[in-house]
């Protein structure tokens, strides 16, 4: 019943490695060129699907429901659990409706007799191995195979077998995923995950029939930015979530839809919380932006919730910080912003990296009114201006959209790594590496991003010999009809940034005909901070005269990436966040504000994309929604902000971006405003010749931003992963794969 | 009995009233003698005259005087309790002492008046147990649901009634109560779980 499982993408990716030359397709099938439709019957009811499709989807067109555990919509079909038996009219035997395509005219049952005694018997070998222990497996509730045992399941056992079940010992994969190997049915959905979307190729099946196993092989933890996602996709509780083993039930965990802040992506998740505590967080599937998976720094970020909250508002008493009630606080800043003497643009606000969209205006709005434009980014150069501007948000925006990844036949990556930077988005150009003749060129510090690219140097010279045309990835690039240039967000903050966006956009400019056309914009740039694109949006950034000027008083929203130094000593600092990080400590004031899971607020994605992230938990203690704060302080400083409630405050966000309150969809920006925009973009002057290499922004990518530096599996994670400690007989003993040096 | 016509009232199909009907109705009258079915005024009379029902009722009297008591003097002597009683609740171990809680929530997911909370986590050894196990003794509505639903008869109610408290906070049972209940009544619940386990 069970066969050894093919691993197509496993022995072509290391052929394609071995001969980095070889042009051309990457599997057996190449993206499948659009078929006619077919019409059969399911279950007397005609459908019409796409010639090509598997009879278990047309099923599901059809509306009968077939129960499978190895078929999965995203992942190769492998056929080896047999669950999803069907009968076909004049098929001699039930037919696996995953593994076979649907025919014109056929004629298919999905309810008769004969499926559910082959399901019955299919679901009785299964359990044949499968062991009793549902009130301690994780899984318990959520389990496909506890449903449809259900249904299908037997309740008295014909196995009586003097040697017991299968034992299988466990395996370990890391600090994510808890293996309980007894229970696994190989349906390998998680190797085929890990072969083909995340890249890692380590797991994979050993022996045959009864002794098949899934596993490293050599011992080895399986190291992917998105190998949490294997516990989503297991059928069974052989995957499990190791920091959240045994701590809920599904039924008692409330469900909130919201969205993900760790990148810029913006994935769609569900926030499970039972109480005040967020108990797990989960992938919501949104096939224009995180498909169905997440990051591990998404879904494992959240302990990093408990622990170094603010939850009272800090005054600063000489070396210490004091509790004071909210009107104490805001109180204290009015103090200090009277007693430092700030003026017009000495008045100076910092937005750091999780800082939502309402906050931000309402922040800008209160700088403004008190007559200053001293308006920084946390960030490298965030005193100033970008050098893309803010003013056409195709220049730092992600303009091919994600599902537009899929259609580029060459990317161009400069100075970034975006494994690290939008992890799930860094699958797409896989799966689109993969399955077309994508061809990748990188600039940049090197890095491993789960495919191969070619390397055309670290600096700005790459860059300008690129744009001139030399080297033979450019020819490819030339060559290329939907070519793509994916800009990093560390460019951007680079002393040659203003360069290489001038250099890029006249070679765009020179091949207007291809890179912007009205159904294909491929200059973009990869923001990997979620409050970014919003900020940009919105102007969140300082006129020139403001850059120049000396602060003197603060205010760091979320900003925790502060260089002390870029402080003056004299200075009154206000930090409003939610942990206890960098940005606090240099506070005069602390107001704790809400964390990502415990406001509603608008995220613009890295496409600007305006997501509804939503409440799932209160703020601890006497913590506030951010925009709340802004307002309170806003009275207290005598400019008060004319929203009272948050859809004034939406209200305000259409006046200042309309696009910002266009929830989930992404707008384009017409062919015209491009081209000025890149327009702009080539007129900057700039260093001819590199000064220093593009290096990539993440070292870390599992501790990236408060909430991350604070979690306990981030940080174990970071032993694992990064410096490469418990690491098992990995290749290189100690060395790190997340690191990818 | 008469065949009673659909439209009339169906009342009338009870024997007395039929009767009545039978014996007081004058042909092609509807006339009724309401005292015709019941006892003849001698009779009563008699019974009135010679305080008959008070004698009856005396002799019931004289009869229990002579009988054996049927109250038994509660706080020393206890009635009979079926094995499948449903008192005070107790965590149960194994032999070797292991607590037999696995913490799989099936009793805090059934428990109808939401008395049990439950929290767990997993152990040093890697096993998984409760950290907190509450039953709200005043919500609980005693239904027995929460050992019915347990795999591994660890939560069990046992025949013990008597645990009447001064302070409500008394009732709210924590995990090391249970489970000295348990331990306490191990032998108890043993038998009480044997003697209806061909029923279960």
């Amino acid at each position: 019943m069970l066969r050894a499982v093919r691993r197509p993408t496993g022995h072509r990716i290391s052929h394609r490695l071995s001969k980095p030359a070889l042009t051309g397709l990457r599997s057996f099938t190449s993206s499948s060129a659009r078929h006619a439709d077919i019409t059969l019957t399911v279950d007397g009811k005609e459908v019409t699907v796409p010639q090509g499709t598997a009879l278990i989807q047309a099923c599901e067109a059809a509306g009968s429901t077939v129960p499978r555990f190895c078929y999965h919509d995203r992942l190769a079909i492998a056929g080896n659990c047999r669950m999803c038996l069907v009968e076909v009219e004049r098929a001699p035997k039930p037919v696996a409706s995953c593994a076979m395509p649907a025919m014109p005219g056929a004629k298919v049952f999905t309810n008769t007799p004969m499926v559910h005694e082959a399901r019955e018997g299919v679901m009785e070998f299964l359990l044949a191995n499968h062991p009793l222990d549902c009130p301690i497996c994780d899984q318990g509730g959520e389990c496909d195979l506890q449903d449809q045992s259900m249904r299908y399941g037997s309740d008295r056992t014909r196995f009586h077998e003097i040697t017991g079940k299968r034992a299988v010992e466990n395996k370990d994969f890391g600090p994510l995923v808890k293996t309980s190997m007894n229970r696994c049915i190989q349906c390998t959905r998680c190797v085929r995950f890990a072969n083909e979307v995340a890249g890692v190729e380590e797991l994979g099946t050993t022996g045959r029939g009864n002794d098949m196993q899934i596993g490293t092989y050599v011992e080895k933890a399986m190291d992917s930015e998105l190998s949490g996602n294997v516990i989503d996709l297991c059928p069974v509780g052989a995957l499990t979530s190791k920091p959240y083993a045994f701590h809920a039930r599904p039924w008692e965990l409330k469900n909130t839809e919201s969205i993900d802040v760790m990148d810029a992506l913006g994935s769609n998740i569900r926030i499970d919380s039972r109480g005040v505590e967020v108990m797990r967080i989960q992938p919501r599937t949104n096939d224009d932006v995180n498909e169905e998976w997440i990051s591990d720094k998404t879904r494992y970020g959240y302990d990093g919730l408990k622990f170094q909250r603010l939850t009272v508002p800090l005054v600063r008493q000489g070396a210490r910080f004091e509790a004071v009630s909210w009107e104490h606080a805001l109180a204290a800043i009015y103090d200090g912003l009277a007693t430092s003497g700030a003026k017009g643009d000495e008045i100076k606000a910092v937005a750091g990296h999780l800082a939502d969209t309402e906050s931000l205006v309402a922040l800008k709005d209160l700088i403004n009114r008190l007559g200053s434009d001293n308006l920084a980014l946390d960030q490298e150069g965030g005193d100033t201006a970008p050098v893309h501007g803010v003013d056409i948000r195709s220049n730092y925006l992600f303009n091919t959209t994600v599902p537009g990844l899929d259609r580029a036949d060459a990317i161009l990556l400069v100075g970034t790594n975006p494994r690290h930077e939008a992890a799930v988005l860094n699958s797409r150009i896989r799966r689109s590496w993969l399955h077309t003749s994508l061809e990748v060129g990188w600039i940049g510090e090197r890095a491993d991003p789960a495919y191969s690219y070619d390397y055309l140097g670290e600096d700005l010279n790459a860059v300008n010999d690129f744009v001139a045309g030399k080297g033979a990835f450019a020819e490819k690039f030339k060559a290329a009809k939907r070519p793509m240039i994916i800009i990093g967000s560390a460019v951007a903050e680079h002393p040659d940034g203003a360069a290489a966006y001038a250099a890029l956009a006249k070679y765009v400019e020179a091949n207007k005909n291809k890179f912007v056309t009205p159904e294909w914009n491929g200059f973009n740039t990869l923001q990997r901070i979620a409050s970014r694109p919003a900020a940009y949006d919105i102007g969140f950034i300082p006129s020139k005269k403001a850059s120049a000027t000396k602060p003197k008083f603060l205010y760091l929203l979320n900003a925790d990436e502060i260089k002390p130094s870029s402080i003056p000593k004299d200075a009154f600092v206000v930090y409003q966040g939610h942990h206890g990080d960098h940005g606090a400590s240099l506070a005069d004031v602390v107001l704790p504000a809400a964390a990502y899971t415990e406001k509603s607020t608008t995220w613009i994605n890295l496409e600007g994309r305006a997501q509804l992230g939503r409440a799932a938990v209160p703020p601890p203690g006497a913590s506030r929604e951010d925009w709340k704060i802004i307002r309170a302080l806003s009275e207290v400083l005598g400019v008060p902000l004319p929203y009272d409630d948050v859809m004034t405050l939406r209200d305000r966000l259409w006046e200042v971006c309309p696009s910002l309150v266009k929830y989930d969809v992404t707008e384009p920006v017409s062919s015209d405003v491009v081209l000025a925009g890149l327009k702009h973009l080539s007129s900057a002057k700039g260093p001819v010749k590199a000064t220093t290499p593009l290096k990539k922004p993440i070292t870390n990518f599992y501790q990236t931003d408060p909430i991350s530096r604070a979690s306990v599996t981030m940080a174990q994670c970071t032993r694992a992963f990064v410096q490469g400690e418990n690491h098992g007989f990995s290749e290189y003993g100690k060395a790190s794969q997340a690191n990818f040096g | 009995m008469a065949l009673v016509p659909k439209h009339l009232p169906q009342e009338i199909h009870s024997d007395k009233m039929s009767r009545a009907r039978r014996v007081g109705a004058y042909a092609g009258d509807s006339y009724v003698n309401p005292y015709s079915g019941g006892e003849t005024a001698i009779g009563k009379a008699v019974h009135m005259f010679f305080f008959t029902e008070i004698l009856r009722g005396m002799w019931i009297v004289m009869e229990n005087f002579f009988r054996e008591p049927y109250t038994i003097r509660y706080p020393f002597e206890k009635g009979p309790l079926s094995p499948r009683f449903r008192g005070e609740h107790a965590l149960r171990r194994y032999p070797t002492g292991e607590e037999r809680c696995i913490a799989c929530k099936l009793c805090e997911a059934i428990c109808p008046a939401q008395a049990i909370t439950i929290e767990s986590e997993a152990r040093e050894d890697g096993s998984r147990r409760t950290t907190k196990y509450d039953i709200d003794m005043t919500k609980c509505i005693y239904c027995g649901f929460c050992q019915e639903a347990c795999p591994v008869d660890a939560i069990v109610e046992t025949q013990n009634q008597e645990y009447a408290t001064e302070t409500r906070e008394e009732l709210l049972y924590n995990k090391e109560k249970l489970l000295a209940n348990g331990d306490r009544a191990e032998t108890e619940i043993a038998a009480n779980l044997y003697a209806d386990h061909v029923y279960r």
